[in-house]
């Protein structure tokens, strides 16, 4: 395994995690940009813009791009979340190059009239399919409360009405805002030839000029609700809350993963042996989410609407008992187990090592092996996750439950 | 892509395969047994998930919190799931915990507790997981068309119904268990990081002295055309569609498997393009493979907002006949280039590899190899895949939609 890095004049990054042993590899453009990067006018232009990056080029139709990914045998997607916009491929070794070509010349689509009256469509085809599934909003109005008027509070998707308003000049000006080589990384993982990489996309992307793409940074200022949301073909109630919790630049985010698995793994966990395994409820989890300069810490709550307030009670006794039931060492060594394990589980495709890969590289501009992801976590004294739960106590949160009454 | 796959058969009939990947750190090992839902008694819709559910609180020499605090103090992801025909277990590890994982999955077959104090809980778990499907309409539906097309027997969803899952007993558990899992019919396939030669001796000694009774024939399986619609109050209305097509273990089953490839495998895909791309009509929409033993089926998905779920059935149905106008030589070639692909990064997952030889082995007796696959794959032409669709041209349809209004049946649907 070796890691490789250069910067070209334009700005752009091209980073790789080397593999000569690996079948494959795969490629992805990381771009700076997602939802928290959007005016409120403009919500969901990230995510629509995705979409039709895949609507061809100056020099490719929609259908040739459809057709050349195909020919290339990979398997490529693209996501949208709130401070990214991903575009990757898996491919065999010997199509290295030609999947860089269709990739980097994606990156600079025609964003045609026609092509964005009919993604438009199936944008709210999107969002419909969102709304009707559990937990109805619920996710999108507790980042809304939680986050107030900080950008993170925006909607990845958008909503109906902003996407009806969108229009393709706004969408050209962004793109050209965003996507300039200094806001994105080209990223590798697996059998990779690197030197052969660099001089491809050195080519490529030659004429691709910087822009002042920036991202301002600043915490936020957590906000306290109860939102009751009524959905009237529910079944069940949901509920979830946010509360503060490390960034993805804390050190502190091993500790808080390491107490969020002992609390609230969906299999193992304090949560679970007391509503999961009981059948008191259909799903229960307390999870982390991390952003550049903040996160959260979450707890879900999925049962019968008739058992969620005795459940929801389990649920905040279990978050707040850090004096009364205090880590001990099996839970910590369990977790620790659990998580190092499902990390050299999940590397062994080069597709999933790409994402860990770039996203260490684009937000904390760090380089690490599995291994040595796998040490801090195993460095994590029992003390930090037992302050650390202590300290849950008295923290600021927003709780949306969503059922069929109110 | 030289590929090896190890064949060992225990004489109580329980078949133990392995395919090497010394590559990997891991090993992924299914455990299949020949216990489905079609086993169950027609009063006790259910059964098969709750012993299966109740096998894992208690089995062998751990308690069922045992079972879960060693799993995951060796590392191990898992799964378990009961199918029409079998109940399996599926876990992957790092390669040096290999044995006493596997000992847990044989304790949890052969030696289970079933704690009297615990059937409540796995009751009051499976009827949260039956209820829980009303607020997922795309799976529902998906449940429904399984229920229409196949029938009372083989229809049966492993979720059970509420009236099963109430009049479930301890004693019907153990006896499930007792009657049905056995070792002739039995799959233990792994992938990975081992060594064979240790691997036999390990399943002989967990599983040498399982005795039971032979594996019992059931009635064939057939499809059942027809349609249905349930109202749902939602945006979107879900479509839900099958017809007949080859099963797995027919000689022609990769030129179907092509077809469904033509309409569903890449974003090139006509049904991708037809229904998405052009018309954008909807987010998703796809087909796939399956085979409920020698009963083959294609079954189709799509999902769109009411008011255009009308054209969307309309344009999905006339996409899957426009097959009959022949099949581009470009499409084809893509075809090939995906399966070629995903052959080589095959290689990169034990889990994949350990479920999929499970899989050909209960339908096929054998485990197909990688250069087999190719070569199949290779000889497909745009002649004999259009041959082939004329030849088992779509037919018994089974439709079902759920959504805010019914839609029209189309002509071909009807039939």
């Amino acid at each position: 395994m070796q890691f490789r890095s250069e910067k070209l004049d334009n700005g752009l990054e091209v980073i790789a995690e080397i593999n000569p042993e690996a079948f494959s590899l795969s490629l992805g453009y990381f771009v700076k940009t997602g939802s928290r990067d959007e005016t409120p006018e403009m919500a969901g232009v990230s995510h629509f813009l995705e979409h039709m990056m895949f609507k061809g080029t100056a020099k490719r139709t929609a259908v040739d791009v459809n057709r050349e990914l195909d020919d290339l045998g990979s398997q490529s997607n693209a996501y949208t979340s709130e401070e990214q916009t991903v575009y990757y491929m898996s491919v065999l070794p010997e199509n290295q190059h030609a999947a860089l070509d269709l990739l980097s010349d994606m990156m600079r689509p025609a964003l045609r009239d026609e092509d964005f009256q009919t993604e438009r469509q199936v944008i709210l085809e999107e969002i419909a399919m969102y709304d009707d599934q559990p937990p109805y909003g619920a996710m999108e109005r507790a980042a809304e409360g939680y986050f107030g008027d900080h950008p993170l509070s925006r909607r990845v998707l958008g909503t109906k009405e902003t996407v009806a308003q969108l229009d393709p000049d706004s969408m050209r000006t962004y793109h050209q805002a965003r996507y300039a080589p200094n806001n994105l990384t080209l990223v590798a993982a697996g059998a990779v030839d690197f030197d052969q990489l660099l001089l491809s996309v050195d080519e490529l992307t030659r004429q691709w000029k910087p822009s002042t793409a920036g991202r301002s940074l600043n915490q936020p200022v957590p906000r306290s609700e109860d939102i009751e949301m009524v959905h009237p073909p529910a079944t069940q109630q949901y509920t979830l809350q946010y509360s503060p919790g490390p960034g993805y630049c804390d050190a502190n985010r091993y500790v808080s993963r390491i107490l969020a698995s002992i609390l609230g793994d969906d299999s193992g966990s304090r949560l679970f042996w007391e509503l999961v395994d009981t059948g008191l409820a259909e799903s229960a989890a307390i999870f982390t989410q991390e952003f550049e300069e903040c996160g959260l810490l979450c707890a879900f709550l999925a049962c019968a609407p008739e058992q969620h307030d005795e459940n929801w009670a389990i649920i905040q006794k279990i978050l707040t008992q850090g004096k009364q039931a205090p880590i001990t060492d099996r839970e910590l060594e369990l977790a620790k187990n659990k998580i190092c394990s499902g990390m050299i589980l999940g590397s062994e495709r080069p597709s999933n090592r790409l994402f860990s890969v770039g996203n260490a590289w684009t937000i904390r501009r760090k380089y690490e092996t599995i291994q040595s992801a796998s040490e801090h976590y195993r460095q994590v004294s029992i003390e930090a996750v037992q302050k650390e739960f202590e300290s849950l106590v008295d923290r600021t949160k927003v709780i949306v439950s969503v059922g069929p009454q109110g | 892509m030289q590929q090896k796959v190890f064949e060992h058969r225990l004489p109580n009939g329980m078949v133990v395969l392995g395919e090497p990947m010394p590559w990997l750190e891991s090993v992924a090992f299914s455990l299949l047994l020949p216990a489905g839902t079609h086993n169950e008694p027609s009063k006790r819709l259910g059964l098969a998930g709750v012993t299966l559910e109740m096998c894992q609180r208690g089995a062998g020499p751990y308690s069922s919190r045992e079972i879960v605090e060693q799993l995951d103090f060796l590392g191990v992801e898992r799964s378990s799931s009961v199918t029409t025909f079998h109940t399996s277990l599926s876990m992957a590890a790092m390669a040096s915990v290999l044995e006493p994982t596997l000992e847990i999955a044989a304790a949890i077959f052969r030696q289970p507790h079933f704690p009297e104090d615990e059937l409540e809980e796995a009751r009051q778990s499976a009827l949260l997981e039956l209820a829980s499907i009303d607020d997922d309409p795309a799976q529902k539906c998906f449940k429904e068309l399984k229920k229409l097309r196949y029938g009372e027997l083989f229809g049966r969803s492993s979720l059970g119904d509420e009236n099963g899952l109430e009049e479930t007993t301890l004693l019907d558990c153990k006896n499930f268990q007792r009657d049905h899992y056995h070792p002739d019919g039995a799959i233990l396939s792994l992938a990975g990081n081992f060594n064979w030669e240790k691997f036999v001796a390990t399943a002989e000694q967990l599983f040498g002295d399982w005795k039971g009774n032979a594996l019992a024939k059931h009635p064939k399986v057939a499809s059942i055309p027809g349609n249905s619609h349930l109202g749902h109050d939602s945006q979107q209305t879900h479509i839900a569609l099958a017809y007949d097509a080859v099963s797995y273990d027919h000689p022609e089953y990769y030129q179907s498997r092509g077809l469904v490839g033509i309409l569903s495998d890449g974003m090139s895909s006509r049904l991708f393009a037809e229904v998405r791309e052009k018309r954008g009509l909807v987010y998703s929409v796809s087909a796939s493979s399956h085979s409920l033993d020698d009963c083959g089926s294609v079954l189709c998905y799509a999902g769109t907002t009411a008011p255009r779920a009308q054209e969307t059935l309309d344009v999905t149905v006339a996409t899957i006949r426009s097959l009959n106008q022949g099949i581009e030589p470009d499409e084809l070639k893509r075809l090939k280039s995906r399966v070629r692909t995903s052959l080589v990064m095959e290689q990169e997952s034990s889990s994949s590899r350990s479920s999929q030889m499970a899989y050909d082995w209960a339908y096929l007796g054998r485990v197909p190899t990688r250069q087999e696959l190719l070569k199949a794959i290779e000889a497909l032409t745009c002649e004999s895949l259009l041959e082939h669709y004329r030849k088992y041209p779509p037919r018994r349809w089974s439709l079902v939609t759920i959504g805010p209004e019914p839609l029209e049946f189309p002509d071909a649907v009807s039939q």
